[in-house]
């Protein structure tokens, strides 16, 4: 692997592919955890930690068990069972060796088992053109995870900003948080074509 | 079909594997939790209001378990819910007595005036960081109602003068309001007494600025001190405040406050 190469795929995750405001995935935790910079925070490191682990655990079952056997069209459903039998065992095993962690992302690990992002990066490894084997594929997942972070803390402090500005009464709420997401997705289009 | 049958059996494989793993996984790392900490979290109403003074029913309920706090600190649950905790640890916890919160304001639009007018963010955070609020009354409720947004139950509404309301039925005691309040006007008065006098006022100025600030403000004059034959009305700081220890509800106090701002309650 030459480093250019992972750069590009990290590069790629974080601006012009970025998961949230690019592809539209993830938009759950990306309107519902946003509201503190704190918690987007902790979402987002969970949700890369599980994005790696998912990514490690589908790739080798698609290359190794579905694709020799043909049935590449199984793989939404059994990534959607692994993903969320891993994020299970995930759960279990760091309440039992690492409580703080389990503490800090314990109500985020199960929101995230059924998280479209992470699906989505685990199906996307494999239609990706620059994505040819199981390191690039985890430097994707990575690269995305971290897109997913930089968008939800970006958007946190956006709407930290929002709670202290007077809105007009019947933009309150929701439909102003969906305004400024569109406004801070409009602002990822200007990374286009730099990847 | 060989294919439909290859499926059928990768993905059954698949979650035979995931499952019997899980189950083991849940077996062999199992973090035993109190038993008693799960009995004590089933009693309690899991608001999750923080009144406790804990982040959560959870963290309570551990720390009830641990014994590390008194059975009776859930407003929310209120007496029923400390009898059962109590009962359940064994221990004779404290008494229970249900509080609610009170404003010590009642000076609103009618009483008041705006010294400048205010535009921006409609909270009390926000106009009272511009020279302590728009209200001639320095001490007094600003009515951008962060208390009633705060509120778990909705049992504060800010009335049509202009003061936050406590609905002391939908109250339970939380106290979310009372850290809330960036005046620090709203207490929690306990609910056992029958009926009760309060000095409906928080302003600490000398008598001739309060009364130019609110004309139902307490002036500090001292008459509800004598009035009191029971010696249960102080004023300091210019603000007087009775003591429910002592005070024995005659109302003489009351009648004869030049500002009528001692209000009596009942419920």
């Amino acid at each position: 692997m030459d480093i250019g190469k992972i750069l590009t795929i990290l590069l790629a995750g974080i601006t012009t592919d970025n998961m949230v405001l690019s592809k539209f995935m993830g938009i759950c935790p990306f309107l519902g955890v946003s509201k503190k910079i704190n918690t987007a925070l902790s979402m987002s490191v969970a949700v890369i930690f599980v994005m790696l682990m998912a990514t490690a655990a589908t790739y080798p079952i698609y290359s190794g068990l579905l694709e020799p056997n043909g049935l590449g069209y199984l793989q939404t459903v059994v990534f959607i069972l692994i993903i969320a039998a891993l994020v299970q065992l995930v759960e279990i095993v760091l309440k039992r060796f690492i409580p703080p962690l389990y503490s800090a992302l314990g109500i985020y690990l199960p929101l995230i088992t059924t998280n479209c992002a992470v699906l989505g990066i685990t199906l996307l490894n494999f239609t990706d053109a620059r994505i040819t084997n199981y390191g690039e594929a985890l430097f994707n997942a990575l690269g995305s995870g971290l897109g997913f972070l930089i968008a939800m803390v970006l958007f946190a402090g956006v709407r930290g900003r929002l709670e202290e500005s007077s809105i007009p009464e019947s933009l309150q709420g929701l439909p102003i948080t969906l305004i400024s997401a569109a406004i801070v997705s409009l602002s990822f289009l200007g990374f286009a074509g730099i990847v | 079909m060989n294919s439909i049958v290859l499926a059928i059996l990768i993905v059954s494989a698949i979650g035979v594997i995931a499952g019997i793993g899980l189950s083991l996984a849940s077996v062999a790392l199992e973090v035993p939790v109190d038993e008693k900490q799960v009995a004590v979290r089933e009693l309690l109403p899991g608001a999750n209001c923080g009144g406790c003074g804990y982040s959560g029913c959870d963290a309570y309920a551990e720390a009830v378990a641990k014994g590390e706090a008194e059975p009776g600190l859930c407003a929310p649950g209120g007496a029923e819910t400390a009898e059962k905790i109590s009962a359940l640890m064994g221990v004779s916890g404290g008494a229970f007595v249900p509080h609610a919160a009170y404003v010590r304001c009642f000076g609103g639009c009618a009483h008041t005036k705006k010294v400048f007018s205010y535009r921006g963010t409609e909270t009390c955070a926000g106009v009272n960081t511009l020279f302590s609020g728009d209200n001639s009354c320095n001490y007094g409720c600003l009515g951008r109602g962060d208390c009633a947004a705060v509120c778990p139950t909705g049992a504060i509404s800010v009335n049509s003068n202009g003061v936050a309301e406590v609905d002391d039925i939908l109250c339970t005691g939380c106290g979310k309001c009372v850290k809330i309040c960036p005046k620090g006007i709203i207490d929690l008065r306990p609910l056992n007494r029958p009926e009760h006098l309060e000095v409906t006022c928080s302003n600490k100025d000398k008598g001739p600025l309060a009364k130019k600030a609110c004309s139902v403000a307490c002036i500090g004059c001292g008459l509800c001190v004598k009035a009191c034959e029971f010696d249960a009305v102080h004023v300091t700081d210019h603000l007087a405040a009775i003591d429910p220890g002592k005070c024995t509800r005659c109302g003489k106090c009351a009648e004869k406050c030049p500002e009528k701002c001692i209000l009596v309650f009942d419920h």
